[in-house]
């Protein structure tokens, strides 16, 4: 971690210096950390699991082509069969065909949000830990003000007021998804810009900054190039969290009626369908559930990975 | 049927060859309502005898605590300010009116010491007046006696304007002038057919002058006692937190013999309906749950528990889906859906008849609402199985697809029908349930197969339901092509039904959406039965003019009915709780009592 005394690399790593000599110049500090992330089991594992889970949503309606709206009603509430592998539910909706469907929408919704999220957050924190006195003043301030919103009330009211230009401009389902992701990201970027803040109150005073700084370096460089990178390891932590609140948010509002049309099978909603039937039909409500918590964990597990893989100062 | 056959049924029943009850279950089958059905034989002379429910208990209290639950809960109790069915619910523990509704659609009475009718001289031949015998003794819960001059008070209250009473229309177009201590007489400007309003049932309840007498006009909302009331009816008062939960408890003065039988009674809120069912019948925390609109199948399994069973009353709830006559998508100075506009395509009969044939009204009553929804074709119906003659639905995609065929509907590249232009493509809203959600995808589905397409939206029942006057999402902007929900038979009559599909009545800015007819739908014919069935005091003949006016609108398609709503409620296994279609729900909450 930032400000803890660097162990020594070399002492570990000397062997493989050594039995990888002629090829020592090729290794960039990407491979490095991609040969650092494959020593994580687990984040390997995440990884794995969540590539297979965005190629299942990606190309699963292509092979599986059911109709996710297709109403049966002799074959309500199955459990699981080969008919129906994930089962089907009250209005005998064939599940594996919703859940591929719905999966694309909450992927996408907690990737797109994070990805705004953390954007903003890192552009806001790098901004106040570079400049000192009144402009980090100001957007801390600006932090403990969207930090002191209510934020669901925010929401439901952001998109009352722009679902329906939203909907003219680029069509229902599209407009709705730009909204809830711009909206869900504008208010989980202030974790994000108070850790890369503080990374780069501990890393703008160390040895390599000063040194840099010496040799001349640009502020814009000092913080892209030497101060950025290694504020990184807590921001991807962030992330990863970020894809689950998003996740989960999207859920909320389409509980309270302000996110997807009701008929568009989000995860969340199709969790939210299936609460009423827990007692009879539990797998309704468990492969939605499992396919949440094994995106979340999976999308954690890959942070954590990752936060290794890119703290050049951890030895692995 | 006509006038001359119905006259012969009302002799028949006059001379016993047929039964008060026969000759309602008969009008019901014309879709009258059971109130209708009644005030008919009353006029002719018939006496209405009320069959009051059977009550075991012999001695006043001592049967514990009662807990029931409403899942809206009650915001205020002065049944003059309650808006919806939560406060008068909450209100009629407190309070009560002059006469109540019994299931059958009879006059019970409360606080009147008789039901008036020709007979005894409470209604005048002309229709005009009406005369109240009060009961006599009643004491308010502060030990004041129930007088004439509170009845009167009330009138002046609610008819306040400045009061802003929710039962105004009930007051406002009635004189009430007091002849003794014990006896009021209601008197009408025009003859009116539909006496039983003023003082009976929902709008009904009756609060203490010597409480609110100062309060009366711009001061209402300051009465201490709206929030604390003192009434007459079987439990007093304990407290209340609004939005929460109300406390009661047994009224040792109670005008009626051996009730109440419960000690106390706490009405606790919050929640959704499925938990409510949820905490009666399966876990038994609660003696009642009001209001379950939830699918059949959860209730049956519920159910299958034991704890508890469900209630199922008859009333005039029907939920039907309306078709916008004008333009929801552009503004016409100012407005969506204004009056001026016309819609693009709902103009054309031929989608609305297609539209009325792609609505699976079968499999919405067989796989959604079960016993808790029966499909029908009228609007105005009783919930019987029973419907008029002259009315029937169909489903059928074939028929809806040839129809738009060959009124020039083709279909286009993305499979959608359209003509010169105009694509049929629906925005179809409601609030946000299960059941409705569930509805809406069926109809969805249909509507695909036959080239229409369709897009659901779903709206937070406390905005839709709302009376903002700012907020496009409620039900009177209707700012959609199609919507879908229940109207309630409020009053037991389908005078103000109907009033629904009037031309003037017409919801729009100018009149802040308070207007009856949502979807904007204009007929002179419509308009002049109306009025005739206004001025007209021979009940049978009013009753002929309602038909033809339910015939009228399910003709033109003006809306799709899709199913009765009867009123679906849950009890504890061994709770006696008479429910009324045609009242509130804690109507009868003095003869409640559980068995032992």
């Amino acid at each position: 971690m930032a400000g803890s005394t660097p162990a020594s690399p070399t002492v570990d790593a000397a062997p493989v210096v050594v039995r990888a000599t002629t090829r020592a110049r090729q290794v960039t500090p990407w491979t490095e950390a991609w040969r650092r992330f494959r020593r994580h089991r687990l984040a390997v594992a995440g990884a794995v699991v969540f590539v297979l889970m965005i190629l299942a949503v990606a190309f699963g309606p292509l092979i599986w082509r059911v109709q996710i709206n297709e109403i049966d009603f002799t074959a309500q509430l199955q459990p699981p069969s080969w008919a129906h592998p994930l089962g089907t539910d009250d209005l005998g909706q064939d599940l594996l065909a919703r859940m591929l469907y719905g999966g694309r929408i909450s992927l996408s919704v907690g990737l797109a949000a994070m990805v705004v999220s953390i954007v903003i957050g890192t552009i806001i924190g790098s901004i106040a830990g570079m400049s000192r006195g009144s402009i980090d003043a100001a957007l801390m301030w600006l932090t403990d003000l969207f930090l002191s919103l209510p934020s669901v009330p925010v929401l439901l009211l952001l998109i009352y007021l722009f679902r329906e230009s939203m909907k003219h401009l680029i069509g229902a389902e599209l407009g709705t998804f730009v909204l809830i992701v711009v909206a869900i990201g504008a208010f989980r970027w202030m974790i994000a810009a108070r850790l890369v803040r503080a990374q780069f109150f501990a890393l703008r005073e160390k040895e390599f900054v000063e040194a840099a700084r010496a040799l001349g370096a640009s502020q814009i460089r000092l913080m892209a190039r030497h101060i950025l990178p290694n504020a990184l390891g807590p921001v991807i932590v962030a992330a990863t969290i970020d894809v689950a609140a998003a996740i989960i948010t999207e859920s909320t509002l389409s509980f309270l009626g302000l996110g997807f049309p009701p008929d568009i099978p989000s995860w969340g909603r199709i969790l939210f369908d299936a609460k009423d039937n827990l007692d009879v039909a539990p797998h309704w409500a468990l492969f939605a559930g499992g396919a949440i918590f094994l995106s979340v964990l999976a999308v954690s597990f890959m942070g954590d990975g990752l936060r290794d893989a890119l703290d050049p100062r951890r030895v692995i | 049927m006509n006038e001359r056959e119905l006259r012969g049924q009302i002799e028949d029943v006059r001379t016993g060859k047929l039964s008060r009850r026969a000759f309602t279950r008969m009008m019901l089958g014309l879709g009258l309502t059971a109130p209708l059905a009644t005030q008919m034989l009353a006029h002719s002379g018939i006496a209405v005898a009320a069959e009051k429910p059977v009550y075991k208990p012999t001695k006043r209290g001592g049967g514990g605590p009662l807990r029931v639950l409403w899942w809206q809960a009650p915001t205020l109790l002065n049944p003059h300010f309650a808006t919806g069915t939560k406060d008068q619910d909450a209100s009629r523990i407190f309070y009560e009116p002059l006469a109540a509704w019994d299931p059958e659609g009879n006059l019970l009475p409360i606080l009147a010491a008789e039901v008036p009718t020709i007979e005894n001289g409470g209604l005048s031949e002309e229709g005009t007046s009406v005369t109240w015998k009060l009961k006599q003794g009643v004491k308010w819960h502060d030990g004041q006696p129930f007088t004439a001059d509170d009845c009167v008070f009330n009138w002046e209250y609610a008819a306040d304007p400045a009061t802003a009473a929710t039962t105004i229309g009930s007051y406002k177009d009635v004189k009430v002038v007091k002849l003794d201590d014990y006896t009021i007489k209601v008197e009408f400007s025009k003859p009116t057919p539909f006496w039983a309003d003023a003082f009976v049932g929902y709008f009904g309840m009756i609060i203490p002058k010597h409480l609110f007498g100062q309060y009366a006009g711009a001061k209402s909302r300051e009465a201490p006692a709206n929030l604390a009331p003192v009434g007459t009816g079987p439990y007093t008062f304990v407290d209340f937190k609004p939005g929460d939960v109300v406390h009661g408890k047994n009224n040792p003065n109670y005008h009626m013999e051996n009730r109440p039988y419960f000690d106390t009674i706490e009405m606790k809120g919050g929640g959704d309906a499925v938990s409510a069912a949820r905490a009666v019948l399966q876990t038994g925390e609660y003696d009642f749950a009001w209001n379950l609109q939830v699918e059949d199948e959860i209730l049956k399994r519920l159910e299958a528990s034991g704890k508890g069973r469900v209630l199922v009353t008859m009333s005039g709830n029907v939920e039907h889906i309306q078709l916008n006559n004008t333009d929801p998508w552009h503004e016409v100075d100012g407005e969506r859906s204004s009056i001026k506009s016309k819609h693009p395509y709902l103009a054309d009969p031929a989608v609305r008849e297609a539209f009325n044939l792609l609505v699976d009204r079968a499999s919405v009553h067989k796989f959604i609402y079960g016993r808790t929804g029966e499909d029908t074709a009228n609007y105005v119906n009783a919930p019987d199985k029973f419907v008029s003659k002259n009315t029937h639905y169909e489903f059928s995609v074939e028929k809806a697809t040839k129809l738009l065929d060959a009124a020039g509907w083709k279909p286009g590249a993305d499979g959608v029908r359209e003509k010169n232009g105009v694509k049929l493509h629906a925005v179809y809203q409601s609030s946000i349930n299960a059941p409705r959600q569930k509805t809406q995808e069926i109809v969805k589905q249909a509507c695909q197969k036959a080239g229409i397409s369709i897009e659901i939206k779903s709206v937070t029942a406390s905005v839709f339901f709302s009376s903002d006057v700012a907020n496009l999402d409620t039900y009177p902007h209707f700012v959609a092509d199609l919507q879908m929900y229940t109207t309630t038979m409020g009053q037991p009559d389908p005078g103000v039904f109907m009033r629904s599909y009037l031309s003037g009545e017409v919801a729009s800015k100018a009149n802040k959406f308070q207007g009856r007819n949502i979807t904007r739908w204009q007929s002179a014919e419509f308009d002049k039965l109306f009025d005739q069935a206004d001025k007209e005091l021979d009940p049978v003949k009013r009753a002929a003019l309602f038909i033809a006016m339910n015939d009228l609108v399910i003709k033109n398609v003006v809306v799709i009915p899709v199913v009765t709503r009867p009123v679906v409620t849950a009890a504890a296994k061994n709770l006696h709780a008479p429910i009324s279609g045609w009242d509130n729900n804690t109507y009868a909450l003095a003869e409640w009592y559980r068995e032992v």
